[in-house]
């Protein structure tokens, strides 16, 4: 019997809107460094719409979360941000349980990852999003394997985005719109890593927020 | 910058609503997600035919829906690939039940907005195939990475797969005559002056009074050099000679010679570029059995033009004579 459900899924999306409005003009810097500079305005705006969205009818499993996300994200974050993110979410919806234990948030994951890799042909070590989200995934599998619970596997999840964003400083970029700056693009973090970071350590919070409430007599 | 605009963020919305009233026998224009379909569709049992991409390169997409070609197109911004939510909505309104065929130009943006929405189509119960359209030679020291463009080889390609679906063909053949075009078509282009994109405000590049910019894209992107600028003869074969050296036609063999204007150049200077390269084809041993002249993929306002070659075979060449009626290309009927 898996922990999280559809009110984490939600309150997943409350917490990345929150987090994406806090560090929206650090991810334009990171863009504006090596990108086009609009990630951070993107994201922003994509997340409030799918807050938005979600608040006008809320879906009742985390398929349907996901789905909703999905749509959202591939019309209003635009650039390559915007079908990346949003097949990602498409193809954890395919996978997503009603409740997810730690298996499942390690499929899910790994599915949201697949969807990325199709849709951007970028493999690990371009300086890509992909970065921050495969060592999530290895992390995560680490915890479910040992026999953790989901909390613990977005916890895990989480910090290996975060240090999988940290790594891609020295990078240089051959995949995505950096690439064109070669070896200048050295020395900035990539803002697409950076974003996946911050998405995967508010679904470890929402995961840890859901369980202190259902853990309350 | 001069230009006919009222507000550079609406250029598109408002042009659509002129072309909507006038060819609103032929087409009809969806608002919010912003696409372009033919006034009859869903044409039941017809593979429906999707394309589009940013725009700014007029008539190309919308200019070509209607009988014997596209069942949609879908504008993006300027220069700009629109987000999959419109692809998915046309998708959808043109699926007359024998799936969807989405014709996109090999640019990373139009790529990856239209595969996710194929995707999205596919989650819908909508069989969708996907050609993609990459007939410019001059690439290979493009500062763009993601392999050879989509440029005027398009036009003939959604004509001719627009014919094979208008005669009945099935998902598999006509997305097979869609691939065998873009085998057998070969563009390159030239840019004399640069275009501006309305919320830019400037010229998309530099380029010097006497210079031009061989081997661009239908966006004055960089292709393979800066060169000076050179009679129209000269010109001519920068654009024929890689042509020729990359799509080796043989002596006898019959080709379409398709000049195409960037939006800038007078007819009378395209036909002046045609008129040498039906010379160098024809010195080549070819037979130029089609001909197309005119401004058909425009990049704005630039000045230059591209030169487009496809080999023929009786198949092709009977469905490049087909009937078609769309607002900016109208034969046979």
């Amino acid at each position: 019997m898996g922990e999280l459900g559809a009110a984490w899924a939600l309150d997943w999306m409350k917490r990345a809107q929150v987090v994406l409005g806090e560090h929206r003009m650090e991810l334009i810097d990171l863009d504006r460094a090596i990108g086009d500079g609009d990630h951070g305005e993107n994201m922003d705006r994509g997340f409030k719409a799918v807050v938005a969205k979600l608040d006008e009818a809320p879906p009742d499993d985390v398929a349907g979360v996901l789905k909703v996300v999905a749509m959202t994200l591939m019309s209003k974050v635009g650039g390559a941000a915007g079908p990346l993110y949003g097949t990602a979410f498409m193809r954890a919806a395919k996978v997503a349980d009603a409740d997810l234990d730690a298996d499942a948030v390690v499929a899910l994951l790994a599915a949201a990852l697949e969807g990325i890799v199709a849709r951007g042909k970028a493999t690990t070590g371009e300086k890509t999003m992909v970065d921050a989200w495969s060592p999530a995934i290895d992390a995560a599998r680490v915890v479910a394997e040992a026999g953790g619970s989901a909390t613990e596997a977005f916890r895990a999840a989480a910090q290996g985005a975060a240090d999988g964003a940290e790594a891609t400083i020295p990078l240089r970029a051959s995949k995505g719109r950096a690439s064109y700056l070669g070896e200048r693009s050295i020395g900035h973090k990539d803002p697409g890593a950076t974003s996946t970071a911050y998405l995967l350590a508010v679904a470890a919070e929402a995961a840890e927020a859901t369980l202190s409430v259902e853990v309350t007599p | 910058m001069k230009k006919l605009i009222n507000d550079p963020a609406d250029v598109v919305a408002q042009s659509l609503k002129g072309f909507a009233a006038v060819h609103a026998d032929l087409v009809t224009v969806h608002y919010d997600p912003d696409y372009v379909v033919r006034a009859d569709a869903p044409v039941a049992g017809k593979v429906g035919l999707v394309s589009g991409g940013g725009s700014g390169h007029e008539p190309l997409h919308a200019g070509y829906v209607g009988l014997g070609m596209l069942d949609a197109a879908v504008p993006g911004a300027v220069f700009t690939s629109p987000t999959p939510d419109p692809i998915l909505a046309a998708t959808k309104a043109v699926d007359g039940g024998a799936g969807v065929l989405h014709i996109v130009k090999n640019y990373t943006g139009d790529v990856l907005n239209f595969e996710t929405a194929a995707e999205m189509a596919d989650m819908e119960g909508i069989t969708v195939k996907s050609v993609v359209v990459d007939d410019d030679v001059a690439v290979e020291d493009s500062t763009w990475t993601a392999g050879r463009r989509g440029v005027a080889g398009t036009v003939l390609l959604e004509k001719i797969a627009g014919a094979a679906a208008e005669r009945g063909d099935d998902l598999d053949g006509v997305l097979a005559i869609a691939q065998r075009v873009n085998a057998s078509v070969r563009s390159m282009g030239v840019a004399l002056t640069a275009c501006t994109v309305p919320h830019a405000g400037k010229p998309s590049f530099d380029l010097g009074e006497d210079e031009i910019e061989i081997g661009i894209g239908i966006h004055g992107e960089p292709g393979r050099h800066r060169v000076p600028m050179a009679t129209a003869d000269e010109i001519t074969d920068q654009l024929v000679d890689p042509i020729l050296a990359d799509l080796k036609p043989a002596a006898g063999d019959n080709v379409l010679l398709f000049v195409n204007g960037m939006g800038g150049t007078p007819e009378s200077e395209l036909y002046i570029v045609y008129a040498h390269a039906r010379d160098r084809l024809e010195a080549a041993g070819l037979i130029v059995a089609r001909s197309l002249v005119g401004n058909y993929i425009t990049s704005l306002e630039m000045q230059g033009c591209s030169i487009t070659v496809l080999k023929l075979d009786d198949e092709l060449t009977a469905l490049w004579d087909a009937p078609v009626h769309t607002p900016a290309l109208r034969r046979g009927l």
